[in-house]
């Protein structure tokens, strides 16, 4: 019986949650609660995958970044509605794959990183997960941080932030014109 | 006393009885309703889904992104439930309440065939593609000349001025482009192509004498006429979110036009949640008396009366419902003497797509969302066969920036510089797309499950309709033209894909009840009236003879509209 089963059943005998569930999920180490150990994924679980939304894209002086979109929330959304049960599961793990990666690199785990040290890591994994998706047959797993990078710019573009800051939205254009002058610098059409 | 019964009999008969009943309520049962109310009949229209009245009934209409919980993807559990129709392009979060959900309503797939529906007030209407060429004399001529499924029985000639009838009404935007491929319409302005598909316009026009690239034509009102602002219309606002429906009425849908113009004639009657068990026979009378119908909700059955019936229930439910309708006379479906109702169903091969790069203008972009896309009529064995297969293909394609800059090579794609990047719009890219005709043949055909029901009662329907081998090689033929063609317009990194799309999938199902002169390899003459049952008549895909290579829908509102005022005539000299 590992941990998780024991926890059920003492549930069942108590009828009901336990407090300091997640304390004993972990191992007891405080301040150490295992990300992504549940799709009900916890208010720390939001907080770190805001965090690494922000960090893929951060706010800059044009518009503000994917955690003023609540990525976190958006993520826990469409994992759950939407991805395959074995996706779910790359994800979920993911999240504290990534923690592990972040320790090993940075030497503390991800949400006491620095932006930098937030950026550098991610940078190393974006490279891991094209790599690794570059040799990938249809039926290997996907990579957990390609998934993550995936739901933060479709997340973010889609949100009223990202589509009418980030990028230019206008929800009834009014007529069509072939040709417009464009200079570097403005902003792609959201829809 | 048993008078009353008599009598309340009588009554209930009168109050069902009508002059005309038009099954379906979709684009040509939309035509055929309008012209019949304006002829001063008292119609009935049936319709098997639930009512969508204009403006009411478009939930998602002007909603954002941001206010769809999965912004626009439906979940998982819906997909899986919903193979079939998830294929669609059109299927989303936003759309999804006017798609037929695969469970709902089964049929029996004896070769894979995507079957798209949409069972409410409006049918497919509210949710096609809206591109709307008309046909021209090659198309109708094509089957006859080169022998492969019977004649059309009228010239293009003879449709012209009902073609002319439904764009004024529909309002169809398009350009005067005199290419004998791609006839002129009754046009509105047309939308513009933008500066790259000019460019590739003359570099193809210029490279080959036979290859044309005119705007498409679609059912947008760019610049409505009265005749538009009498139906309520107003233009179109280029948001390109059509398939929710439309708030300003810009596209042409039964719902935002020929449903309300019908009503406001006094002469129609709606009736929504009616599934059309079958047509009624009467031996006696040795003619068509009226339809039963099954009650979507209560599941009763009901019989309603008219002089003439328009079967326009989309091309596979018509023909479900014709071979559902069986009599002594008809023992095989109806006015099928020669067994071949339900046979030679085609449709339009899609499978080819070719993308390509285009070194376009950094400093030019465009404004909204345009409706349409240029498009290369057939130029394909046009004038005379000239390949190893039969027929040809349209070509639609479209210009755009990508959805983000190009950065460059090793620069880290995560961070603000990354961020930047996918703010601005990127490179120029082309799509094109194929639209092939098809052979109509008798081997593709579809009847009735002898065991299978659905919910309502009805024989499921058991389709049997595959690609051939003129269909591969038209496909192989589009892809290295088309590949050539880009190649000519100084297009960079052309790809051709094929996406082995099973039949189905292009909604432009057709036959299956085909016209034709004669009356032992068809089952409707000229004006869509059958051979041997002359007060039934059928104007939707199910009476095509053959697919060209356009899309299909202006050429049904042109066929339900010519018929619709045949049969007024015929009744008024007392013929039907």
């Amino acid at each position: 019986m590992n941990r998780r089963e024991a926890l059920s059943s003492v549930a069942l005998l108590l009828g009901g949650t336990i407090i300091g569930a997640e304390a004993f999920l972990s191992g007891c180490k405080t301040g150490e609660s295992k990300l992504g150990t549940s799709l009900n994924l916890t208010p720390n679980d939001i907080s770190f995958l805001d965090e690494v939304g922000e960090t893929i894209l951060p706010t800059t002086a044009s518009s503000p970044g994917a955690k003023a979109t609540k990525i976190g929330d958006f993520m826990k959304t469409i994992v759950n509605d939407c991805y395959e049960d074995k996706d779910q599961q790359i994800f979920l793990a993911g999240m504290q794959k990534l923690d592990d990666a972040s320790k090993a690199k940075n030497g503390k785990s991800f949400m006491e990183s620095n932006d930098q040290q937030r950026h550098d890591l991610l940078v190393d994994l974006d490279k891991e997960q094209k790599d690794y998706t570059s040799k990938k047959q249809p039926a290997d797993p996907n990579h957990y941080f390609r998934m993550m990078k995936e739901l933060t710019l479709w997340g973010y573009f889609t949100s009223e932030i990202g589509a009418t800051k980030a990028l230019r939205y206008i929800a009834v254009p009014g007529h069509y014109d072939g040709c417009v002058p464009y200079k570097k610098g403005d902003k792609a059409w959201a829809t | 006393m048993p008078g009353d019964s008599i009598n309340i009999n009588n009554k209930a008969v009168a109050q069902n009885t009508f002059d005309a009943i038009v099954i379906g309520s979709g684009i040509s049962g939309g035509w055929s309703a309008k012209e019949l109310c304006e002829a001063g009949l008292k119609t009935l229209m049936l319709e098997r889904g639930r009512d969508v009245v204009h403006l009411k009934d478009y939930p998602t209409a002007t909603k954002n992104p941001w206010d769809f919980q999965h912004r626009g993807k439906l979940p998982l559990s819906v997909l899986k439930e919903n193979p079939i129709v998830d294929r669609c392009y059109a299927f989303n979060d936003t759309s999804a309440h006017f798609f037929v959900k695969d469970k709902e309503h089964p049929y029996i797939q004896e070769k894979p065939f995507d079957w798209i529906r949409g069972y409410q007030v409006g049918g497919k209407s509210l949710l096609w593609a809206r591109q709307t060429q008309r046909w021209s004399k090659y198309d109708f001529e094509g089957p006859g000349r080169d022998g492969y499924a019977v004649e059309w029985p009228f010239t293009y000639q003879e449709l012209a001025p009902w073609y002319s009838h439904v764009e004024l009404f529909a309002g169809i935007s398009g350009n005067k482009d005199g290419v004998e491929t791609l006839p002129d319409g009754e046009f509105l302005d047309p939308w513009q192509m933008n500066c790259v598909e000019k460019e590739m316009q003359q570099k193809i026009m210029r490279g080959f004498n036979n290859r044309y690239v005119v705007q498409g034509r679609c059912a947008h009102l760019t610049t409505p006429k009265p005749i538009h602002i009498q139906q309520g219309r107003n233009p179109c606002q280029a948001r390109s979110l059509c398939e929710r429906g439309c708030p300003f009425g810009g596209y042409f849908s039964s719902n935002s036009s020929t449903i309300p113009w019908a009503m406001k004639t006094g002469h129609l009657t709606l009736r929504p949640d009616s599934v059309v068990h079958s047509i009624i026979f009467d031996d006696k009378k040795d003619k068509v008396t009226g339809v039963r119908v099954v009650d979507a909700n209560t599941k009763q059955m009901t019989e309603y009366y008219a002089k003439i019936i328009f079967v326009n229930a989309a091309c596979l439910n018509s023909n479900l419902i014709l071979l559902n309708s069986t009599s002594n006379r008809f023992p095989n479906g109806l006015g099928n003497d020669n067994g071949l109702l339900g046979k030679y169903v085609c449709f339009h091969n899609y499978r080819g797509t070719v993308t390509a790069s285009y070194d376009g203008p950094a400093d030019k972009y465009y404004y909204g969302r345009r409706p349409t896309q240029p498009m290369m009529p057939n130029f394909r064995n046009v004038y005379k066969q000239e390949t190893d297969f039969l027929r040809g293909y349209m070509v639609h394609f479209s210009a755009t920036r990508g959805g983000h800059a190009e950065m460059a090579s090793g620069q880290p794609e995560i961070g603000s510089e990354f961020k930047e990047a996918m703010t601005e719009p990127g490179d120029w890219g082309i799509f094109a797309m194929m639209q092939g005709e098809t052979i109509p043949k008798e081997t593709n055909q579809v009847r009735l499950s002898k065991d299978e029901k659905d919910a309502w009662g009805m024989p499921q329907l058991i389709t049997s309709v595959g690609y051939d081998d003129n269909d591969e090689k038209l496909l192989k033929d589009f892809l290295s033209e088309t590949s050539t063609t880009l190649d000519k317009a100084g297009c960079k990194d052309i790809n051709q894909h094929d996406s082995k799309q099973a039949p189905g999938l292009d909604i432009h199902e057709m036959g299956g009840c085909r016209m034709g002169k004669d009356p032992k390899t068809s089952l409707l003459n000229k004006w869509n009236q059958f051979h041997h049952c002359k007060n039934v008549f059928v104007t939707d895909g199910a009476s095509m003879t053959s697919t060209s290579t356009q899309n299909p829908s202006l050429t049904f509102m042109a066929l339900s509209a010519r018929a619709a005022n045949f049969a007024v005539g015929e009744l008024k000299k007392g013929n039907i």
